[in-house]
């Protein structure tokens, strides 16, 4: 089956609070070979918000994914300021464009990253190609 | 300490080598939340008709915000990043791992920041498409 059309234009509740831990932080740096002094976060750690926020559209039953069709296409991060320790962020997915090319439905999702203020953190911009069952 | 000042466009920045192991795919697996069994299952991943295991792209692109980290004289600096997962990274289940290497050219110093052009390879082969980044002191 292919991805409801309505699905465009689509916003999701945002996700609940993650609290940004000194512990978390290291242990993400440290999975990539880096290591965490304090201070800014490694600027890929907003995916950890990002995906639970992904991952509440893929398991919408009204959306129509199947998981395991599911390929991570393109990931890009525009930040207004770094993360830090102590940051309680929520992640509000809206689903910006949905279009389908040769039975795979590519969908473009953007991911507001804020603060426990309300204040803007980052934007993660993921694309998501959701092969249907011919592809 | 920012090390951006300097940097004009043209600069070729210090290429960085990476060496990834499936520990450390089961250790960002734990740490990113992301279990996907492609990336830790050769059973799973071959089912799919990958090769085998391979990395998260977000691994990949984690690695690239390192090289970005260690250009900038530290974290804190990226303010735009982003790429296309184009090409699997497959990563063995050995103890060498494989080798991921991040190449940088700074594109444009503008006010607003640096702009960086990424190269991202892993044996020879580009792995990221048009990687790119913008960094700010």
């Amino acid at each position: 089956m292919t991805v409801d059309a309505s699905l465009a234009g689509r916003t999701f509740p945002p996700t609940e609070p993650y609290v940004v831990t000194h512990e978390r932080l290291a242990e993400f740096a440290r999975a990539t070979g880096s290591t965490y002094d304090g201070g800014a976060a490694p600027a890929t750690f907003p995916i950890v918000v990002a995906f639970g926020a992904m991952t509440s559209l893929m398991e919408d039953p009204s959306v129509g994914i199947s998981l395991h069709r599911v390929v991570h296409a393109e990931q890009r991060f525009a930040y207004t300021r770094p993360v830090v320790e102590g940051d309680a962020l929520t992640a509000t997915l809206t689903v910006d464009s949905l279009r389908q090319i040769s039975g795979a439905d590519i969908i473009g999702t953007r991911s507001e990253v804020t603060d426990a203020a309300g204040q803007h953190v980052c934007t993660a911009f993921a694309t998501l190609m959701h092969r249907g069952e011919d592809a | 300490m920012s090390t951006l000042a300097g940097l004009a466009a043209g600069d070729t920045l210090p290429e960085q080598t990476y060496t990834v192991t499936r520990a450390d795919l089961v250790r960002y697996a734990g740490a990113s939340g992301d279990f996907n069994p492609i990336h830790w299952s050769d059973r799973v991943a071959t089912s799919v008709g990958l090769p085998g295991v391979i990395a998260h792209g977000m691994y990949t692109l984690a690695l690239a915000a390192r090289a970005l980290d260690t250009w900038a004289g530290g974290p804190g600096h990226v303010v735009e990043l982003g790429a296309k997962f184009s090409k699997p990274v497959i990563v063995p289940d050995d103890d060498r791992g494989v080798d991921v290497v991040v190449r940088g050219t700074v594109k444009e110093v503008a006010d607003d920041g640096v702009r960086v052009t990424l190269e991202v390879t892993c044996g020879g082969e580009k792995v990221l498409g048009m990687p790119r980044a913008v960094l700010r002191a």
